[in-house]
Order: structure tokens, then C-alpha cells, then sequence
């Protein structure tokens, strides 16, 4: 249980240091960023309790914040998909989430790809009308979102992909 | 209050939902507005020392394109002061020198941001260095913002390529006609001059410099050079497409300026 707590600490820092280090000066196309901080969000543990997760994702969000001097909208998607993660979830694994059996490690990469997906395109979409901030910009809030998207769900199912322990 | 107890509890996770949504919804506003008092910037010593050492190493990547602008500058104030008529070998007191009203402070970029649509960047200087709220900060080409928070060793910088926060004075050079700068939180090389009034003579190329109206820029620093205009929706001024000087995508060496007489100043327009 120690180790879990330990991998996680372990986990947000590299996740935040990463982020904001190396992720935030890509400018892809002058704009283009990859939030891949999510990543502690969508694999953290399902069994454990959801109050820490909503918790710790106000505070992931606010470290990026805080770096990024973006005020608070980095925490306001972080905790909203925090909230929705098992909707997105059950939509995404069906009846293997209902049963608890779901473990990161050895899922498919189909429901992968669909529930990151899912995941990435809320986070960005409150991320950018928070950002820009204003109902008359619609277009360039959602061109921002579905670039940014794709460029971080490319990413993240990478990394995931490297950084996975297969058991199968 | 059993049952309220027991409301509380089943729901937990929808309410601190609500109430951490909330505060970050706060922050957020508060970011949008100008000066406000902001809980949550990147001037404290954590954000403040990784980005420091970050830039202890990333620094050496553009040192050939930092020191060819610096042997520019060097070059160019040379150049000023050997045409200049300032006899320095002079034994009598010149007043005009005495009574600076501006006082240059160098400090350097250790985080640059320009992607997003309200961008502020840190500098590595402080209250410690005698740092304030409302300085300005240039490089040797342009400008590049007014001096937001300060912790003792950092500060936060409002980019001109901000879409809430920044309106800064600016003009034609040729003319004293002035407008304000703003940005529309597209292209990172244009920025948005408004208010000028038609009959204005503008033409695409004229360079656009501040005006010193305000007391954080003295009159004249160089901003950028027309690249299109055409009239807003009133009929009544122009909308000016400015192509800027500086690359705000490479900046390292800054310039923060103090103006003396700006408590006077202020203290005089809020009488």
C-alpha cells in the first residue's frame, strides 16, 4: 500500500516537472502544446478512493498553474474530468469496469485509445474556454482544442504504451 | 441533522467537486483582471528556482543569436556616443544628467510563454533588487511588458501579447497622434493598435512607437512597423496591424525601467 502511495508521489512530480520543463515549449505550429500531465488522471488506480483522486487532481492542476501563471484553468479541467472519470470509463470498458476488474496494465488497445480520447477532449475543452475565455471566439476554442487534442492523445498513448507493464 | 449529516456524506464527492471547481473558477477570473491580487503566480522560490536552473542549462541554445544582438546594442550606443556633443572631459557639472528621471535595471527571461492567450513571462529579478509593480521592461529592439508580482528574487512580466491585461499608450512616430496596444491572441509578431483617429495620416510601413503618456514607458521606445490597417466599425478610427520589432519567441536579456517621477505623476492624475 506504502509503495502504491510512493509511486504516485513519485509520479505527479515527474509528471509536473515534465510538463512544465520540456512539454510546455514545444509551440508546435506556434500554439501547440501536449498536456500530458493527464496521464496521472486517466491511470490513476481505480480501486482506490475517488475523494484522492479529485483531491490530488485540484492540486496536480494548480502546480501546473502555478508554472504556467494561467490562473486556475489547468485546475478547473483537471478536477472536472477527475469528477466524470467514471462515466468516461464505463462508456469506455463497459461491463469489465462494472465488474472492478479493470487493470491498466493489461487492457486492449482500442478501449485505450476511446477512453484517452474521451478524456483529453473534455480536459482540453474546458481548458480553452477558461483560457480564451469569451462565447465569440467559439471557432478559435474549438480549433485550439481538437489541434491540441490530437497532438496530446498521440503523446499520451505513446507514452503509455512505452511506459506499461506488460504482463499479457 | 442526521439526514443532513447523511446528505453530506453520500454526495462528498460531488461537493468538493463543487467547491474545488469553484475556487479554480475564482482564480481563473481573478487571472483575467488586471492586478488583481493573484495567489497562485510562478514568482516564488519553487516555480522561481526550477525555471531558474532550467535556464542555467537551455541559456547556451541561443547564446550565439543573444550575443550577436548584444554586440548590436553595443555597437549602436558606440556609435551614439562618440557623435554625441556631451563634452565628457569637461570640468563644469551638467544638470540635465544629474536629474535622471528613468533608471535601467538588466534582468534576464528565465520563462518565456507566447502560445497561450494571455502570456506572462519571469524574470530573475526582484524586490530584492528594488523591483516594483508598474515598471517597465524592454529589450534593445521593442518592448515587452509591465512588471506584475514580485517575489524577492522574481517577478512576473504582463506580455504585450496579453488579450485581457495589456493596454499599453502607444503612436506614430511621426505624428503625436496615439492609440492603445492590444492583442488578439493570434500571431505572435502582430499586435493590434486602436484608437487612432482617422484623420490620422497612416501609411503601411510608418513605425509605431510609445507615446509617454503613461508613466511606465518614457516617450519613443521603438514597438514595431505598420503592416495593414483599415477602419473599425465606427468609421471613426483606424484598426492597425502592427508587425512588432522584437521576436518575443527568443527573449533573454531584458531591460526593466523605473520611473522616478511616476508616484508624482499618478499622485497628480488622482487628485
Amino acid at each position: 500500500m506504502n509503495s502504491a502511495i510512493t509511486g504516485n508521489i513519485i509520479r505527479f512530480i515527474a509528471l509536473v516537472l515534465v510538463q512544465v520543463i520540456i512539454f510546455n515549449h514545444i509551440n508546435f505550429y506556434g500554439y501547440l502544446n501536449p498536456y500530458i500531465y493527464l496521464l496521472f488522471i486517466a491511470f490513476f488506480p481505480v480501486k482506490d478512493n475517488r475523494t484522492i483522486l479529485i483531491l490530488t487532481s485540484f492540486f496536480l492542476g494548480l502546480s501546473i498553474d502555478m508554472f504556467l501563471d494561467s490562473g486556475g484553468i489547468h485546475a478547473a479541467a483537471s478536477v472536472f474530468i477527475a469528477y466524470i472519470r467514471p462515466v468516461l470509463l464505463k462508456s469506455s470498458f463497459g461491463s469489465m469496469y462494472e465488474h472492478q476488474t479493470i487493470r491498466f496494465s493489461g487492457i486492449d488497445l482500442g478501449p485505450k485509445i476511446v477512453y484517452i480520447t474521451l478524456l483529453v477532449f473534455v480536459h482540453h475543452l474546458i481548458l480553452f474556454s477558461l483560457e480564451i475565455f469569451s462565447i465569440s471566439k467559439i471557432i478559435f476554442i474549438l480549433q485550439k482544442t481538437l489541434f491540441s487534442s490530437i497532438f496530446t492523445i498521440l503523446l499520451s498513448i505513446i507514452i503509455s504504451i512505452i511506459f506499461s507493464k506488460n504482463t499479457k | 441533522m442526521q439526514q443532513i449529516i447523511n446528505f453530506i456524506i453520500r454526495n462528498k464527492n460531488f461537493l468538493l467537486f463543487l467547491l474545488l471547481f469553484f475556487i479554480a473558477i475564482v482564480f481563473t477570473i481573478q487571472s483575467h483582471s488586471y492586478h488583481k491580487s493573484k495567489f497562485i503566480n510562478s514568482a516564488n522560490f519553487i516555480s522561481g528556482g526550477v525555471y531558474n536552473s532550467v535556464n542555467n542549462i537551455s541559456e547556451y541554445f541561443t547564446l550565439k543569436s543573444q550575443n550577436q544582438l548584444l554586440s548590436e546594442e553595443n555597437n549602436r550606443l558606440r556609435e551614439l556616443l562618440f557623435n554625441s556633443n556631451i563634452n565628457t572631459n569637461s570640468n563644469y557639472l551638467d544638470s540635465v544628467l544629474l536629474e535622471k528621471s528613468y533608471t535601467f535595471f538588466a534582468a534576464k527571461v528565465i520563462k518565456n510563454s507566447y502560445s497561450a492567450t494571455d502570456n506572462i513571462l519571469l524574470i530573475n529579478k526582484g524586490k530584492s533588487d528594488s523591483i516594483k509593480q508598474d515598471f517597465g521592461v524592454i529589450t534593445t529592439q521593442g518592448i515587452v511588458g509591465i512588471v506584475d508580482k514580485s517575489s524577492s528574487r522574481f517577478s512576473t512580466v504582463i506580455s504585450i501579447l496579453n488579450t485581457t491585461n495589456s493596454s499599453i499608450s502607444a503612436g506614430l512616430k511621426r505624428t503625436a497622434h496615439y492609440g492603445s496596444l492590444r492583442w488578439n491572441g493570434k500571431n505572435p509578431e502582430l499586435v493590434q493598435l486602436i484608437d487612432i483617429p482617422i484623420n490620422a495620416k497612416v501609411n503601411i510601413g510608418d513605425t509605431i512607437v510609445t507615446s509617454g503618456q503613461s508613466s511606465i514607458f518614457p516617450k519613443g521606445i521603438p514597438i514595431g512597423v505598420i503592416q495593414d490597417f483599415k477602419n473599425d466599425v465606427t468609421e471613426n478610427f483606424y484598426d492597425i496591424n502592427v508587425k512588432l520589432f522584437n521576436d518575443m519567441t527568443n527573449l533573454e536579456h531584458v531591460y526593466i525601467i523605473e520611473n522616478k517621477n511616476k508616484e508624482e505623476i499618478d499622485n497628480l492624475l488622482n487628485e
